[in-house]
């Protein structure tokens, strides 16, 4: 018995969310009294590998095949189910982020396994497995029992702490047989988010809502996140009339999220919007109408004018990162 | 095109959500059912793709018990040809998942069709299950479905960005943001043929039950909001350094 944790690389760099799926996948592996190994697909340096150490994890498996540069679901299913079998694995875990979602389901059929997505915390039981999930798009939590030997799960982000563990990891090569027809949907373009600070991964996001009445209006909400290292995220209609891009659009048909703090300018807060934002730790809601349903929501609130909030929140702002 | 296109029956986006015997059902007193937005986004694009000329038939499944069959016919108001219903209370997504394949197998189907995730219980598991269970291609969460000559363009959300792909038939896609623009309203002459419509009710084959719903929370009650002055803004960069320390 093992711990799989599938740990995305990004240009050979793994991000935070990997480290946290790490400190999870040893936690219940130190349970289970078994061992927490990691895999990663592409070609990552040694250093990188070796980093993944520093939260426990005892093994890192290191698949390096050519043919597995672009994302293919078929492709990378096949290529953990393999490496699955090979180490005996009974619990696999990823991240509920885009590769997470699209390799899981598949491989759970694979491998006879059940699966929770959207996991929130530990197992609160291993036998039987229980593990609690987001449910109704954040509005309760769900506790699933999975009933199969094998156990799939995709972690939420920002919902497990980054603990530091320092292990002496081995780092093993693997080379994975790649099934036939695993590119047939073909990969043509890869177009990258570069520089931006992308919404899931951002630990504050600034958002506005239609409030801001025009898209020349977001200079201030940039300069906002520029002063305070943050993302910069929207509500739909705001994507929807193009004041911002798609990739920016939070809430129960954008992208869920759950930022230590998440600053609400000009939205009302309607349901859906808060379904894809009631996870932040933190909420403030600036708006000019009292009534605003975001004010029940927010842990913070000024009823004022954005056009002059905004700008002396700004100032305040300044002040306090210069002063540290 | 033949486009078997699965549709889930949810509440209402504005639902409150309870629970009852225990925590351990979702309450459906006063909840109101709807197509699966993203499915909605779904057969919109399918067809737009229709009424711009392409030869194009769509089937709506659902895996339920009868009571969901409004929301069937709700997808053949929009504009769905026939529509099946497994006759099953669905346990859990690889129990959805392989009655859909087993209905692929039987059919001449393109492309099987999902929402991006479900709105009740957030899984986005039931199109990978599909593709794994026929062993066909998947993509997950497209933003972009058009038609290119015999092939099929897309996009999907990959980490750090999005992959431009190219598919021939047949494959498993699950729609999301930006499958479609707008989704349609069924329109009154919809409401009226969707009843006329074919609804075929099959019985489901056996899988077992791999995961179990036990209990539901709430989220815990949030202490109320604190309210600062707009002309005293600095008392908020105090708040959330001292207090709520997120900054
Ligand atoms: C199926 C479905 C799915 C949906 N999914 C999503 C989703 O994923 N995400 C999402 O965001 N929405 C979603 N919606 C839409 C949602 O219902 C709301 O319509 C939307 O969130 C409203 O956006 P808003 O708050 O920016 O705009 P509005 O509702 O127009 O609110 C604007 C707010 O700005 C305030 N304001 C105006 N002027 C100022 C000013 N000068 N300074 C400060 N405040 C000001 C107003 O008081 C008001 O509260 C969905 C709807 C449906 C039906
Ligand atoms: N009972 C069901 N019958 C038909 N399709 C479903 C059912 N449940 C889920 N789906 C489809 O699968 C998608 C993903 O659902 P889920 O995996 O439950 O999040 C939904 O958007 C629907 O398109």
């Amino acid at each position: 018995m093992a711990v799989l944790i599938y740990t995305e690389n990004f240009d050979g760099k793994f991000k935070k969310s990997s480290y946290e799926l790490v400190s999870y996948g040893v936690e219940i592996a130190k349970q289970e009294g078994t061992e927490a190994i990691a895999v990663t697909i592409g070609n990552v340096d040694e250093s990188a590998l070796k980093e993944l150490g520093n939260y426990g994890a005892k093994k890192v498996i290191k698949v390096g095949n050519d043919e597995l540069k672009d994302f293919s679901a078929k492709a990378y299913t096949a290529v953990i189910e393999q490496v699955a079998k090979n180490i005996g694995a009974n619990v696999i875990l990823f991240g509920n982020n885009p590769s997470g979602r699209a390799i899981a389901p598949r491989l759970s059929v694979k491998l006879n396994a059940g699966l929770v997505a959207g996991a929130v915390a530990i197992p609160s039981s291993l036998a039987p497995f229980t593990v609690r999930k987001r449910a109704f798009s954040g509005k309760a939590f769900a506790d699933v029992v999975v009933n199969s030997d094998t156990k799939v799960v995709t972690l939420s982000q920002n919902s497990y702490k980054i603990v530091e563990a320092k292990e002496d990891i081995s780092i093993e090569d693997f080379t994975a047989e790649i099934p036939e027809g695993a590119y047939a949907v073909k990969p043509i373009e890869v177009v990258k988010s570069t520089g931006k600070l992308s919404v899931t991964d951002a630990d504050i996001l600034v958002s506005a809502g239609r409030g801001l009445k025009a898209a020349e209006n977001w200079g201030m909400i940039e300069e906002m996140a520029e002063i305070m290292g943050a993302g910069i995220s929207c509500s739909r209609p705001v994507s929807d009339l193009g004041w911002r891009g798609h990739d920016e659009h939070v809430g129960q048909t954008g992208k869920v999220v759950a930022p230590n703090l998440y600053i609400a300018v000009g939205i009302s807060g309607a349901v859906q919007h808060l379904a894809g934002v009631n996870s932040s730790k933190i909420m403030v809601c600036i708006n000019t109408d009292a009534d605003a349903p975001f004010f029940e929501a927010a842990d913070y609130g000024i009823i004022g004018d954005a056009f002059d909030v905004v700008p002396k929140l700004n100032e305040a702002l300044k002040k306090f990162y210069a002063e540290g | 095109m033949k486009a078997l296109i699965c549709i889930g029956h949810v509440p209402d986006t504005t639902s409150k959500v309870k629970f009852t015997d225990g925590d351990t059902k979702f309450d459906t007193t006063d909840i109101q059912y709807i197509v699966g937005p993203y499915e909605e986004l779904a057969l919109t694009r399918l067809l737009d793709i229709k009424d711009a000329g392409t030869e194009m038939h769509i089937t709506a499944i659902n895996v339920g018990n009868a009571e969901t069959e409004a929301t069937l016919r709700k997808a053949l108001a929009m504009g769905a040809d026939e529509a099946i219903r497994i006759n099953a209370d669905p346990t859990d997504a690889a129990f959805v998942a392989k009655q859909i394949a087993e209905v692929y197998k039987n059919g001449e189907f393109d492309v099987v069709v999902t929402g991006k995730e479900s709105i009740d219980y957030n899984g986005g598991q039931v199109e990978g299950m599909i593709g794994a269970f026929l062993d066909l291609p998947t993509v997950a969460g497209a933003s972009l479905f058009e038609l290119e000559g015999d092939k099929i363009k897309m996009e999907q959300e990959i980490d750090g960005g999005k992959q431009v792909l190219e598919a021939s038939f047949p494959f498993v896609v699950s729609a999301g943001k930006g499958f479609a623009k707008e989704p349609r309203i069924p329109n009154m002459r919809g409401i009226m043929t969707a009843r006329r419509k074919k609804l075929e009710v099959i019985e489901p084959v056996e899988q077992k039950n791999m995961t179990e719903v036990i209990k539901h929370y709430l989220p815990e009650a949030k202490p109320a909001c604190k309210m600062v002055s707009p002309d005293n803004v600095e008392e908020l960069v105090r708040l959330l350094h001292e207090e709520a320390k997120v900054i």
